[in-house]
């Protein structure tokens, strides 16, 4: 049975995947292009060691993200918020990292628990919000992305909390010193940031807490049904409370990576977009931190490879037309295998009914 | 009379079970004629057969004594069958008249639609028929019985001769019952033909003029109520004798584990739901809570529960004030709940059985070892649960979605009997389950009481308040009227406790 379940896990995104292959493949050919060629071109220029790296880096941002965006289906709630809580996340962590002297480690902790709890204390405005008033966290959070974004861009004035450089068009957060910069591993020419193994964590972390624990259970008790949880004891809104404020958290180590390696400040150039990648990631992974990792691989292997067209003469952006086509096609997928599980299942119980049946008439 | 309706050896074979096999069955025209099986028994399969909507492998379906092939649900209403399903099809936001003409609508030019021919139609099938139903009305403002009438209406538009109606009581308080038998029989008294499947033997006794039973996917027996008792019927469904409750010896406790008194509850729109109610059950005791529905029950259990908190007077369940604790804290003194709607809020439909053999036991030993949560304990248990209350399912692993009510029901008694509880709030403990059930059930809770356990039995059922309840507290429009002694009531005097005919 177990191994059964671990097929019919993977012939769907294989599916979604070859779908939007052949999708690729059509509109590949329309142009008049070659589309192996091309395919067999990102394969390479997506395995150069080199782009490995920075692939590994940007896996480690989107699986936050998916991590994050997972732990908010798994309550039911569409954390769309995601992009709007890394970004208090890593402007707050940014300007306290750059405040305070510490020791290394301390110094580096203190950022990040202050990207959580920003991000997290952002996410629970939804949370109040839906718990307390009934708003949908879909449209709170989605204007709390255009009210995070403002309310930075505000702050980030060399008045306030920002700075600007001397040459630079850009504003941005003093620098964090040196005591409160993440190390990185030097390999193949690149440099991937030592919070990738903040994200191994994260991952684990999520699983234990998920399926382990009595907190897990409560969370997925309430996600699966809201009434049956309260009847057993549950406080359910609590819960729902909880929960969005834990997905808010883990948005808030998304820019942890570029932040503490890379640019040691925070500016308006961080990117963004994370929150719809992050659902469609967690979509794909199933909300589970294995799968979720391989998601955000394909992702940024997608986008990284996809760069190479350009030079082909092809737009990069078809690449964002594969996402959008494998999205669509998993959750096809996923609901056929769901529907053909449920129904070998009913086919079991129905066979045992009817063998207790016979046997009682036998007797 | 002639036959309106032949079946012979009907066969349907879905891989690995044989849903129907050598089912025959002869309705006479202008009879009431029931269907009864225990869940499971190849009804459904059958009905859907006649409506259409499978396709059997072997046998002949006769209507009006003409051989017939049906490919879908319109080839059966050309014929003249009409079904009106268990959860109803209609659409709250419509009108009466326009979920009735819904998929039918007379029009001019194919887009304009006849409202006023189609409302007349209506009104004269209505008349015909003694259907009290409003054309214009909402059917967001209408109840359980009104929706039914109307499903009842749609069938008759479409020109049905043949009604199959689809356990229609299971969803009805005893004043819908009986208002809907008295439909069936002027349906009955036109002309019409209508099949009754059904599970609950009393009823199927008191309207139909003929009953088949049906028994592991065939048909075993076909006999008229005369001369008929429960007792025979329903060792013909379950194909033997039925396991009788033990009464047992019965000890009542001085201490009252559950005690109301003077309690009143007022929703947020300012309606008092509860008022002033006075409610005592001692250790080793049932208590009945009769009523109809509506009048205040699911707030009562919500209050003992600590999902609700009384606005004035106390709630008292195993010495702890209810009003101020939690609903973990609750159900770790010892309180178990078997709540009315169970697929809403008894279960995790689409968790394994496993999981949900931990809900409600989240909070202590054994299913939790401090934050873990014994996965091996819950295993363990559900094994034993599925074992002692013939939970029927090939393992525990499976999804709670995929059993059939009634063995959703057995496991959920199951798992809240675990661990000796002190206080039972039991909400419809047999709702829409087969007679083989309900006898474990009613076993189940008759050893506990047996046990020492009190138990608040709360059932729309008079049959298991009378069987099972040392005592009857009548519930009114929030407030107990009356407490009284089943030995000494007939069901005539509840009734009319019920309806608050005593103030």
């Amino acid at each position: 049975m177990k191994r059964n379940r671990l097929f019919w896990g993977a012939v769907a995104p294989i599916a979604a995947i070859l779908t939007s292959l052949f999708l690729m493949y059509i509109i590949l050919s329309l142009r008049g292009a070659d589309p192996f060629a091309l395919f067999k071109l990102m394969v390479s220029y997506g395995f150069d060691p080199r782009n490995l790296v920075s692939e590994t880096n940007l896996t480690v941002s989107y699986y936050l993200a998916g991590v994050a965006a997972a732990i908010g289906f798994k309550m039911l709630l569409f954390n769309i918020g995601i992009d709007g809580q890394y970004r208090m996340g890593a402007f707050f962590g940014a300007v306290v990292g750059a405040a305070v002297n510490l020791p290394p480690i301390l110094h580096v902790l203190l950022i990040i628990i202050v990207a959580m709890v920003a991000a997290g204390a952002w996410a629970s405005i939804a949370g109040y919000l839906k718990v307390r008033r009934g708003v949908s966290e879909v449209i709170s959070n989605i204007m709390l992305n255009f009210i995070a974004a403002a309310i930075i861009a505000f702050l980030l004035s060399p008045k306030l909390l920002g700075s600007l450089p001397e040459g630079s068009q850009n504003v941005q957060t003093k620098p964090i010193p040196a005591s409160g910069q993440m190390p990185t591993i030097k390999i193949f020419d690149g440099e991937v940031y030592s919070v990738f193994f903040l994200a191994i964590f994260v991952g684990i972390a999520y699983w234990i807490m998920l399926n382990k624990t009595v907190f897990g259970f409560n969370l997925r008790a309430t996600g699966l049904s809201f009434r049956a949880a309260r009847s057993s004891g549950v406080n359910a809104p609590g819960m729902i409370f909880i929960t969005t404020c834990i997905s808010g958290a883990i948005a808030g180590l998304v820019g942890i990576g570029t932040l503490l390696s890379d640019t040691h400040s925070y500016s308006m150039a961080f990117p963004s977009g994370f929150a719809f990648t992050g659902l469609s990631l967690a979509i794909l992974g199933r909300n589970h931190p294995v799968g979720i990792f391989f998601a955000a691989f394909l992702w940024s292997f997608l986008e990284r490879a996809g760069q190479v067209l350009e030079f082909e003469g092809i737009p990069p952006e078809i690449v964002i037309v594969m996402q959008g086509t494998i999205v669509l096609s998993i959750v096809i997928a996923y609901e056929v295998v769901a529907r053909i599980n449920l129904r070998q299942q009913q086919k079991a119980v129905g066979k045992v009914s009817s063998e207790v049946l016979s046997e009682a008439e036998s007797k | 009379m002639s036959n309106i309706l032949e079946i012979s050896g009907i066969e349907k074979k879905y891989p690995g079970v044989v849903a129907n096999r050598d089912v025959s069955l002869i309705v006479r025209e202008g009879t009431i004629h029931a269907i009864i099986g225990e869940n499971g028994a190849g009804k459904s399969t059958l009905m859907k057969t006649l409506y259409g909507l499978i396709r059997p492998d072997a046998g002949t379906i006769k209507v009006f004594g003409d051989e017939v092939t049906l490919k879908s649900p319109q080839d059966a209403i050309a014929l003249g069958i009409g079904m009106v399903h268990q959860h109803f099809k209609l659409a709250d936001n419509a009108t009466v008249l326009e979920n009735v003409i819904l998929g039918s609508e007379p029009s001019r030019f194919g887009f304009i639609i006849k409202y006023d021919e189609a409302r007349e139609k209506l009104l004269e099938i209505a008349k015909t028929y003694q259907l009290d139903i409003d054309p214009d009305e909402r059917l967001s403002n209408l109840g359980v019985g009104e929706r039914q009438r109307v499903e009842i209406a749609k069938v008759l538009y479409r020109g049905a001769k043949i009604l199959i109606l689809d356990e229609p009581t299971a969803v009805l308080v005893p004043q819908e019952v009986s208002e809907l038998f008295a439909n069936l029989r002027e349906l009955v008294k036109k002309g019409l033909t209508v099949l009754f499947i059904s599970h609950k033997l009393d009823e199927v006794l008191s309207i139909s003029d003929e009953i088949t039973v049906m028994r592991q996917g065939t048909t075993v027996a076909s006999l008229t109520p005369a001369g008929t008792t429960k007792k025979m019927l329903a060792e013909l469904m379950v194909g033997g004798e039925l396991p009788k409750p033990i009464a047992g010896h019965q000890v009542v406790s001085e201490k009252s584990f559950l005690s109301l008194k003077g309690a009143s509850y007022t929703r947020h729109d300012g309606r008092e739901i509860l008022h002033n109610l006075d409610l005592e059950v001692h250790g080793g005791e049932i208590v009945g809570l009769a009523g109809v529905e509506g009048n205040g029950q699911s707030e009562l259990i919500e209050l003992v529960m600590g999902l609700l908190q009384a606005n004035v007077g106390s709630v008292e369940v195993l010495g702890l004030d209810a009003s101020n604790t939690l609903t973990r804290d609750i159900r770790n003194a010892g309180v178990a709940y078997i709540p009315q709607d169970r697929q809403r809020d008894g279960v995790l439909m689409f968790a394994p059985l496993w999981e949900n053999r931990i809900l409600g036991h989240q909070f202590a030993s054994p299913m939790a070892k401090g934050i873990w949560v014994d996965k091996h304990a819950a295993i363990e248990d559900s094994n034993r649960v599925v074992e002692e209350f013939d939970v029927r399912t090939p393992g525990v692993n499976v999804l709670v979605s995929a059993l059939s009510g009634g063995n959703q029901q057995k496991f959920i008694v199951g798992r809240e009997l675990s661990g000796d509880p002190k206080l039972i709030i039991a909400a419809q403990p047999t709702r829409g389950v087969d007679v083989g059930a309900q006898a474990i059930i009613w076993d189940h809770l008759m050893r506990a009481r047996s046990r020492g356990a009190a138990i608040l039995l709360i059932s729309a059922d008079l049959e298991e308040l009378f069987s099972l309840s040392d005592r009857l507290a009548v519930i009114y429009s929030g407030s107990i009227v009356s407490i009284l002694d089943p030995a000494k009531t007939t069901p005539e005097d509840l009734g009319l406790a019920m309806t608050g005919a005593n103030n």
